[in-house]
């Protein structure tokens, strides 16, 4: 068998901080033969990104260390390389892609200068030359009239078009690896399809390896000829994609290709009364140029929605990144001034202020979608819970203490932890706390802005599991906002398809699913279920 | 205290400058509040003929101890002091000058130059120069404190109101910050000092006018952010209303930033009372103060003890206040991790 590309024997890599030592990879073997595709599986906090950044010596030293372990790329050892031996493999023989595009871009160069930057390093061209070959890269990588984007900020950019970006610069030496880094995770479903295809094009044409890390097994199985799975540091399996799928041996990769969101919504009875309805609603944000700020266009973000919950029912709110989603959950909150009628349990609240909103939003509950965002880093879990209660319930101050012990029971927690503070938990718990915060209330509609999106898949699962526990107990309504649609099928019974503010689609969701009526639906569906 | 503020007070204790800084600067402030019982012309206690005597809050005249004159006892006479220790005794601060006590003794002109019984000389009027000293380090300090608590305050609500509720508000409110803080401090202090005798309180208040928009700027920037944050937005939508919002949610994140200011707003204050005073237009004639103490080491060159220690002891000062200031940015900084 051929020597392979890259060979890692026994890695470990240690951080030191706080007087604490966080062993975040522990003796970490594999290896990348010339031309596969290796994908490196994992939840968060597993070390896939340390063992990628470690291959390339970008970890933070000297917090970071090296136990153990050899790193071999074409019989150069790695780990003792000089400063020099280094540089002239990164974005040379090894290229890498970064998460997330926006933060991994320059945002004060230009494209071309950035692009350039890494041509001109390694081959020595001169500006005018990189510029060129600059030019056929933008083309070759898929950009649109590439001769006006040479010009543009990272700003002016779509998240699609800045990936393809950043994969012209780290093919623009022919490196022989290519290490992605979760490519495609902060990217809209029908775009992530591009990108991968993009990505396959180019190592079958450069005949290069790609270390490709994902947590999204759907990615795995499109695009990897062998996976790693990693868990706490360790791999605890490596097989070839069709041996990992068929008969997975590890109890942590079974529980990982089984945490596809499976299930049906409970059963509900279609003539419940309606909870609420939305007629016409439009949020449109106005565009104010000049010097007098006149308002001279709106950006349109939900123009014109028409929806119609029934108590007990979940409805699913599907588009992508930018269709108003989102927004449309804000504005039957009454968190965004909206135009249109909005009925809550028969009764118009769109012109509603906010005191006269107070009393009924112990009715409507919202969970947001980044678990670390929406907790207060201040207070503790049951002080966080208790302040719904404090607001909506202040006749019943000794009560509080049980209602919170229940709400947390519910939702799955140890009452005991009530009076940790969030970072102490994980993404999943966190949740499963914001979820505690709107349930203590006992609403009866709760809007779940992407509650699930930051979550790993196992966690995903579980979290999933328990909102159609709790719809089925307590008669709840969900408004589900999500870009996700296994989950979506999962956890609704209605579904509405929104793109640029408007609905392309609507109605139950076997019915969407199974017969799409437009184009966008159809495409939407390709990308989630291939 | 929740652990984010207990990690915080260890990362400050961590920073042995601060810490030390903190202790120094607290043991003279404790001292120099209890100014009158560390240096003055008359002794903390009496016990004489059975009876115990506070001369230092009550006045006593010289006939109570045997004397021959109505009027107070004047304690560093030595007839005073023989009648005093025939009958009893006395026990007497470490300094006996007060700020203002002439020492008539001296043999040589004033200023006197450092001796057994001025430990740090006199100044031009034979008033102790350590006595002032002391003194005057309570008054600034004093004054600085209060300065810097009030205006903080008013600047925390001004801020936090522009900022939360942006808008007019933060329009017309940036806009008369603008103008306000064109006006010149300085010039109004002359034609003040011309109108009214400035005292204390008339000084902290025309200073106080001017000072509270230090820190608008920066809490008026965190609340901006603050109030777009996903967990202000979850207290939003439970009900809660606008000024427990800010109270609750979006102060602690903007303290952060104004205890960090805090000592070096403090240094800033102690600094302005005695350029004041240095120039003449602060603390009426006759108070302690280093500024004045300044000036007359700089109308005295050949009085190299005046000027030195008024130097020393400003400098400091203002040195402690620096390094617990930076000890507390630090320790409130969130990346700046310290090794336990």
């Amino acid at each position: 068998m051929p020597e392979p590309l890259l060979k890692i024997e026994a890695l470990s890599v240690d951080f030191k901080g706080g007087g604490k030592t966080v062993h975040a990879v522990r003796e970490v073997s594999f290896e990348i033969h010339k031309g596969e595709t290796l994908a490196l599986v994992g939840e968060s906090g597993s070390g896939k990104s340390v063992t990628a950044h470690a291959i390339l010596k970008l970890l933070p030293y000297p917090d970071a260390s090296h136990p153990s372990g050899r790193i071999y790329f074409e019989d150069q050892e790695i780990l003792s390389a000089t400063k020099d031996q280094i540089r002239s493999i990164r974005g040379n023989r090894i290229g890498m892609i970064f998460q997330e595009p926006m933060t991994a871009l320059n945002p004060l160069h230009t494209v071309e200068k950035q692009i350039n930057e890494v041509l001109i390093l390694h081959t020595g061209l001169s500006f005018s030359q990189a510029s060129r070959r600059t030019l056929e890269l933008l083309e070759m990588v898929g950009i649109e009239q590439p001769a006006k984007r040479l010009h543009a900020f990272p700003h002016e950019l779509s998240g699609g078009q800045r990936q393809r970006v950043m994969i012209a610069m780290a093919l623009a030496n022919h490196p022989d690896l290519l290490i992605a880094d979760e490519p495609t995770t902060a990217l809209d479903v029908t775009i992530q399809d591009q990108i991968l295809k993009l990505l396959q094009k180019l190592q079958a044409r450069f005949k290069m390896a790609v270390l490709l890390i994902t947590h999204d097994f759907g990615v795995v199985h499109r695009f990897s000829d062998r996976v790693a799975v990693m868990y706490h540091g360790q791999i605890v399996e490596t097989a070839t994609t069709a041996q990992i799928f068929a008969n997975p041996q590890h109890d942590y990769t079974r529980l990982l290709i089984e945490s596809e969101p499976k299930g049906r919504p409970c059963a509900v009875s279609s003539d419940a009364p309606v909870i609420v309805q939305t007629e016409d609603v439009k949020v449109w944000f106005p565009v104010k140029k000049g010097v007098f700020r006149r308002t001279v266009d709106h950006i349109k973000a939900v123009d014109g929605i028409t929806i119609a919950v029934r108590q007990g029912h979940s409805l699913g709110i599907v588009g992508e990144s930018g269709s108003g989603k989102s927004t449309l959950g804000l504005a039957i909150l009454r968190l965004l001034f909206s135009r249109g009628g909005i009925v809550f349990e028969d009764r118009a609240i769109d012109h509603l202020n906010q005191k006269q909103m107070r009393p009924l939003r112990r009715q409507l509950q919202v969970v947001f979608q980044d678990p670390f965002g929406s907790l207060s880093p201040r207070m503790p879990v049951a002080g966080i819970i208790r302040e719904g209660l404090e607001i909506h319930v202040p006749d019943q101050r000794q009560e509080h203490e049980a209602m919170i012990i229940q709400a947390l029971e519910a939702v799955g927690l140890d009452p005991e932890d009530r009076y940790r503070y969030p970072h102490e938990f994980s993404g999943g718990q966190r949740q499963r706390i914001a979820i505690a915060r709107a349930l203590v209330l006992k609403p009866k509609l709760i809007i779940l802005d992407e509650p699930t999106s930051s979550l790993d898949r196992s966690v995903q699962y579980q979290v999933i599991q328990l909102l159609r526990q709790l719809q089925e107990r307590h008669r709840l309504t969900y408004l589900f906002i999500s870009h996700d649609l296994k989950v979506v099928r999962s956890l609704c019974h209605d579904i509405i398809v929104m793109r640029l503010g408007r609905v392309v689609e609507a109605g139950p969701v076997w019915q969407i699913l199974e017969n799409p009526a437009s184009h966008y639906t159809r495409t939407l569906l390709a990308a989630a279920f291939s | 205290m929740s652990p984010i503020n207990q990690r915080r007070w260890r990362n400050f204790c961590g920073n042995r400058r601060g810490t030390i800084s903190l202790w120094l600067f607290g043991i003279l402030f404790f001292i120099s509040i209890f100014a009158e019982l560390v240096a003055n012309d008359k002794p903390i206690l009496i016990h004489f003929k059975g009876h115990f005597y506070t001369p230092v809050w009550h006045v006593y005249p010289e006939t109570r101890f045997g004397g021959e004159f109505e009027s107070e006892a004047d304690y560093r006479d030595p007839y005073v002091q023989a009648l005093i220790n025939q009958n009893g005794w006395a026990i007497w601060p470490p300094i006996r000058f007060a700020d203002d006590t002439i020492n008539y003794d001296l043999t040589v002109p004033a200023p006197a130059p450092p001796s057994t019984t001025n430990w740090l000389g006199t100044d031009d009027q034979g008033r102790d120069v350590l006595a002032r000293l002391i003194y005057g380090f309570r008054i600034s300090v004093l004054f600085g404190l209060c300065l810097t608590g009030v205006s903080t305050l008013i600047g925390i609500i001004v801020g936090a109101l522009q900022g939360y509720f942006g808008g007019w508000i933060d329009l017309l409110g940036q806009r008369f910050m603008e103008i306000w803080s064109g006006l010149p401090v300085l010039y109004l202090l002359i034609i003040l000092s011309s109108v009214v005798q400035p005292n204390f309180w008339w000084l902290l208040g025309i200073m106080l006018l001017f000072s509270w928009m230090a820190l608008v700027d920066l809490v008026r920037a965190e609340f901006l952010r603050g109030r777009n944050l996903e967990y202000v937005r979850a207290a939003r939508a439970l009900g809660l209303g606008d000024l427990a919002i800010m109270f609750r949610h979006i102060l602690p994140n903007a303290m952060i930033s104004t205890i960090t200011f805090m000592p070096f707003i403090l240094s800033g204050s102690i600094t302005t009372l005695t350029s004041l005073d240095f120039l003449g237009f602060g603390l009426p004639v006759g108070s302690p103060s280093l500024g004045e103490l300044l000036k007359q080491g700089k109308a005295n060159l050949n009085a190299v003890w005046i000027g030195i220690s008024a130097f020393v002891t400003l400098s400091l000062m203002l040195t402690l206040l620096v390094f617990i200031g930076e000890a507390a940015r630090d320790a409130l900084d969130p990346r700046h991790v310290t090794d336990a």
